[in-house]
């Protein structure tokens, strides 16, 4: 009778032997799933890793959700990029030590046949009202993402309120970048989209970019340490490391080396 | 279309025969947790579940009732209300066990719990009409009647456990949210297809979910095995 007792003890120490990191010392960072969609992670988190020896695990969901994580203390560092969120976040004390780290652009993308008839236009906030205009359908990711607030900013920009034409021409996934670039490739819309993840993507249907080089349309990524005065756990010391790894020259280094089908995804900001 | 699930097989093929290290650790990593959830779901659920049916105490159809009605939770609802709990700012959070295996285990066994009460219930209740009688001759009750109970309906419950293990295995709303789907970590199978869904790289995807489909095959196939291998010792020390 005593059989069962044994196998659910070992249940236990096993179940918790599974939460335990396989040695050396680990940090959580929740960032965005453009930075884990494009494949940036994938290539500069081994170089930080064999350097320091310190891991890094990273949960990639939209911006607003990582620091909503970060805030109930789910997280050491966040890795985001929507300006006004990550300044109310460590303005709310959540987190310290914000760092610029690197940029890229976000484009405007639409089936090849510019149904908006908006290709090659510079100002994206026009674009936008063309779009309007024609009813051309455009997912929106409508997750609360860093990218989402970019594009809320530029239909203010334009003047335009989508909301009342939602799930007509305007249709909100409440997905990450890479869903969103599918449903838009499947439904022949447009949507914006960061560059990075547009490289990457590798289903872009007939999808093509019709505008970029807005300076409006700059995409500036920010590093914060989740405050350890709030959150004791957080694993101060080794999530310093990175944030300084990441903005000094080994990890700028790594930023501006990772290229995709020959182009450059970001770009560092030293 | 028809390209996509081409080179789906071609991508399914390539996987299996490279033996890809990724590929390993995340079945690895499937099993591990969705037959653990299972276990553990078992070990409660299947006492549970033949108490319920044997015994009569106040509540006890109440009690049916949830479990029963329990089978239709969202995979995404449970993940949400373990992540609440586990999370640093709920009451586990010292724990430390958000974003980690032990996390998806409490999920996926939370999970599947109901479906191994309601059903292993409704077995043992279908077969105590056939027993009842003899049991009481035989003066067999308390924790020996549903010990002897449970195994005489063990045919039935296998099918229940692997019902649950179906669920569990296949499950991608709960272990998204409370494991966060991190390499090397907490990647299953169904989130490693979410993330290539997302990545557009729909072939690898779909030859993921084919390795899926082959792995829960094994897994019954693995049981049959098993429950036709004890019937046959069963029979050859009986006669």
């Amino acid at each position: 009778m005593r059989r069962p007792f044994v196998i659910i003890l070992s249940m236990f120490s096993w179940l918790l032997s599974a939460g335990a990191a396989p040695g050396g010392e680990t940090i959580l960072l929740q960032s965005t799933t453009s930075t884990q969609n494009s494949g940036l992670f994938g290539h500069i988190l081994p170089l930080f890793t064999r350097q320091t020896g310190i891991r890094v695990r990273v949960v990639a969901v939209g911006t607003g959700q990582a620091l909503k994580n970060a805030a109930r203390g789910d997280a050491d560092v966040v890795l985001v990029h929507a300006r006004k969120l990550e300044d109310a976040f460590v303005r709310a004390g959540h987190g310290v030590h914000r760092r610029d780290v690197m940029y890229n652009d976000f484009v405007i993308v639409c089936p090849k046949d510019d149904p908006a008839g908006i290709a090659g236009l510079k100002d994206a906030a026009d674009a936008l009202r063309r779009i309007a205009r024609r009813r051309v359908a455009f997912v929106s990711r409508g997750d609360d993402s860093g990218t989402h607030h970019k594009e809320l900013g530029l239909w203010r920009a334009a003047g335009v309120d989508p909301a009342p034409f939602s799930g007509a021409w305007y249709l909100e996934a409440g997905q990450g970048m890479g869903a969103t670039l599918n449903m838009a490739a499947a439904r022949g819309a447009c949507t914006l989209t960061d560059r990075g993840t547009w490289i990457a993507h590798a289903n872009k249907g007939r999808l093509a970019i019709m505008v970029e080089g807005d300076v409006r349309l700059r995409n500036p990524y920010g590093v914060i340490l989740v405050n350890p005065k709030r959150h004791p756990h957080v694993k101060e010391q080794a999530a310093r490391a990175f944030i300084d790894w990441l903005t000094g020259p080994d990890g700028q280094h790594a930023i501006a080396g990772y290229r995709l089908n020959g182009q450059q995804l970001f770009f560092p900001v030293r | 279309m028809s390209d996509t699930f081409l080179s789906a097989f071609s991508e399914a093929a390539r996987l299996i025969a490279s033996l890809d290290a990724g590929l390993l650790e995340i079945v690895g990593l499937s099993l591990q947790v969705s037959l653990s959830a299972v276990a553990i779901a078992a070990l409660i659920g299947l006492p549970l579940g033949a108490a319920l049916a044997l015994f009569r105490f106040p509540g006890r159809r109440a009690v049916a009732l949830l479990f029963s009605a329990l089978m239709g939770l969202p995979p995404v609802v449970l993940g949400l209300v373990v992540y609440l709990m586990l999370s640093r700012a709920g009451p586990l959070g010292v724990l430390g066990l958000l974003y980690t295996p032990a996390a998806m285990i409490i999920a996926q066994t939370l999970l599947v719990l109901p479906i191994v009460v309601a059903l292993s219930r409704q077995a043992i209740a279908d077969l105590w009409r056939d027993y009842e009688e003899a049991m009481r001759s035989l003066v067999i009750t308390g924790w020996r009647l549903v010990r002897t109970m449970l195994y005489e309906a063990r045919h039935a419950l296998l099918m229940v456990l692997l019902a649950a293990f179906g669920r569990a295995i296949a499950e991608v709303g709960a272990v998204m949210i409370v494991g966060g789907n991190i390499d090397h970590a907490t990647r299953v199978m169904t989130t490693a297809i979410a993330l290539e869904t997302s990545k557009g790289n729909l072939a690898l995807a779909l030859a993921l979910g084919g390795i899926l489909l082959a792995l829960a095959l094994a897994v019954n196939v693995a049981a049959q095995l098993l429950a036709a291998a004890s019937q046959r010792l069963g029979s050859a020390v009986t006669s």
